[in-house]
């Protein structure tokens, strides 16, 4: 009988039961949905050391995949409102850069963006600072003269973990090495006597606008904003306080609109209104804003 | 030299007919799908990846090409009987053996340089496409002549596994020649483990072995500077030259004992 099958009928049929085959596995899919997510969060092999010898050959290639990895872990964890895995939020970040890094060591976006991901205090990113500076101290050990590692180092203590001391030692370090742009040394000494500051903040986060790494300057944009944000929240507060709360005792918007306070419900620099506590007139930018988290956020995972 | 080329010719054809070129097809597909899809997800490393991908499928090509069909270089002629005829005819077995390692590295070199074009089309393609503020990211230029280098290298590596294949094929088995390979490919792969064996072990016997066999077995990872010329960095032409160098002279050395020991069969 098969061999009666001229070839048309025969590509024919084979397409039509292929295609049988993905309907039916669609119409299984749906009926007895199956549980993947926790598949992408299995790290079969945790040792950069073995992976470096089971990828013999391979290993720049390797080290692609788990960078790609490394971005979708990064970006699915963020974007998740409801974390479905409570608490375990980033926890494969650091050893799929790990990873990435050890099996291409000169892989320079994935120190440089990885450390972002790492000291970006959750829930924006893993609130892991001292693992952000351990990931460009491996950079730092596969590229001695590159400048950017210890930029970003000395900008995650100062940023990050407030250690304005360390901050200058690392920009002094960054500007000692070749090419480094003629600005760092001024930043270093600023380090030295200032404290928490807005504006060296503004003028660093500027510096990296001329990052050569688009998606570098787009965080820089970012924390820009959020920089403005933090001082457009500032007068609002103050606002808020002169007025006081309503005669019934709260907090709102058409209250303060009522009042002559504001013009009408302010937006943030990513133009999503703000919100403010109905109870404690605290003002704060939206769950919904792309601002959000605000550097200033103390949300830590549980 | 004439009956060398004669040999030569006929394993290229053959290999045409075994539809080897099909793997460009493939080559292609997958570096044309790998462009479209990186962009979405690798935060602007895309050409870095292609380059990669690129360079590791072009060696990882060859190397099954080099492997599969080295290994039944002779042993297939040996199975089919045609080794009678063709050893009937005025060809020695030096010529025979020289001329079967030749075809094959012909198949490889035609299957080389097409993958090679291939890449640097995708590759010029992106350069073409891409911003100037994304190429100012960029560690190296999209169509970067230095890529050469990490071909030429995969090139004369592929020859170094052409030539083991065949040197297992004149006395073994196909399967056991596969086998034999492919473990020398792996151990040659991890040689410099051997050569740093005195860190790890205090007797001075194993570390003379460790030190002869790192002397012995293939110097693969020699061969490998994908990762140094994918971001820009120098790898000088005297590294190149000397790899080359030391391919050419192990080449020579294995040819020279599969032709001993052919010479040696008796096909009775």
């Amino acid at each position: 009988m098969i061999g009666a099958l001229t070839p048309p009928l025969a590509v024919g049929l084979a397409v039509a039961a292929l295609s049988g085959a993905i309907a039916v596995q669609s119409a299984r899919d749906n009926s007895y949905p199956r549980e993947d997510s926790d598949r992408t969060r299995v790290l079969y092999v945790r040792s950069p050391a073995m992976m470096k010898r089971v990828t013999f050959g391979f290993q720049a290639l390797a080290a692609d995949v788990y960078w790609i990895r490394a971005l979708q872990h990064y970006g699915g964890d963020r974007l998740q409102k409801q974390p479905h895995h409570a608490g375990r939020k980033y926890e494969l970040l650091y050893p799929l850069l790990d990873i990435a890094t050890s099996l291409d060591p000169y892989f320079s976006i994935a120190y440089r963006f990885g450390a972002i991901f790492l000291g970006e205090p959750y829930p924006g990113g893993a609130g892991r600072p001292d693992l952000a500076v351990a990931l460009l101290r491996k950079g730092i050990a596969a590229a001695p003269t590159r400048w950017q590692y210890y930029h970003d180092i000395a900008f995650v203590y100062y940023w990050r973990v407030r250690d304005y001391k360390a901050a200058a030692l690392w920009f002094q370090r960054a500007a000692e090495q070749p090419g480094a742009p003629n600005w760092l040394p001024s930043v270093a000494a600023s380090m030295l006597t200032r404290t928490e500051d807005r504006a060296t903040a503004r003028f660093m986060w500027q510096q990296l606008l001329r990052s050569e790494q688009v998606w570098i300057r787009r965080t820089a944009e970012r924390s820009l904003l959020q920089l403005q944000a933090l001082e457009q929240i500032d007068r609002l507060q103050a606002a808020v306080a002169a007025a006081g709360p309503t005669p019934a005792g709260g907090y709102s918007w058409s209250a303060m609109v009522a009042r002559g306070r504001v013009a009408g419900v302010p937006l943030d620099p990513a133009q999503t209104p703000y919100e403010i506590d109905p109870l404690t007139g605290r003002v704060r930018v939206s769950r919904q804003s792309p601002l959000f988290p605000m550097p200033d956020t103390s949300e830590r995972p549980q | 030299m004439r009956a060398i080329n004669t040999v030569a010719v006929n394993v290229f054809r053959e290999s045409v007919r075994d539809r080897v070129p099909y793997n460009l097809v493939i080559f292609a597909v997958l570096l044309m799908g790998a462009s479209y899809l990186l962009g979405q997800l690798t935060a602007g490393q895309d050409v870095k990846i292609i380059k990669d991908l690129g360079l590791a499928a072009i060696s990882l090509f060859g190397l099954f090409i080099a492997l599969f069909i080295g290994i039944g270089l002779v042993s297939k002629e040996v199975e089919r009987r045609s080794i009678y005829a063709l050893l009937a005819k005025p060809v020695s077995r030096a010529q025979f053996i020289v001329g079967k390692y030749l075809g094959l590295v012909l198949t490889l070199a035609v299957n080389v340089s097409a993958m090679t074009i291939a890449l640097y089309l995708v590759l010029s393609y992106q350069g073409w496409i891409e911003s100037a503020e994304m190429k100012a990211a960029w560690e190296a230029p999209a169509a970067d002549p230095a890529l050469l280098k990490a071909v030429a290298l995969i090139g004369i590596e592929l020859m170094l596994v052409t030539a083991i294949a065949l040197f297992f094929s004149t006395f073994s088995t196909p399967l056991l020649s596969a086998a034999l390979t492919l473990g020398v490919y792996i151990a040659g792969r991890f040689n410099a483990d051997l050569k740093n064996f005195d860190q790890i072990v205090d007797s001075q016997l194993t570390i003379w072995m460790a030190r002869a066999a790192y002397h012995l077995l293939p110097d693969f990872s020699a061969f490998d500077v994908k990762t140094q010329v994918v971001h820009g960095l120098a790898v000088p032409g005297g590294y190149i030259a000397a790899t080359a160098a030391y391919g050419a002279l192990y080449i020579g050395a294995l040819l020279i004992a599969a032709t001993l020991i052919f010479s040696r069969r008796d096909f009775k």
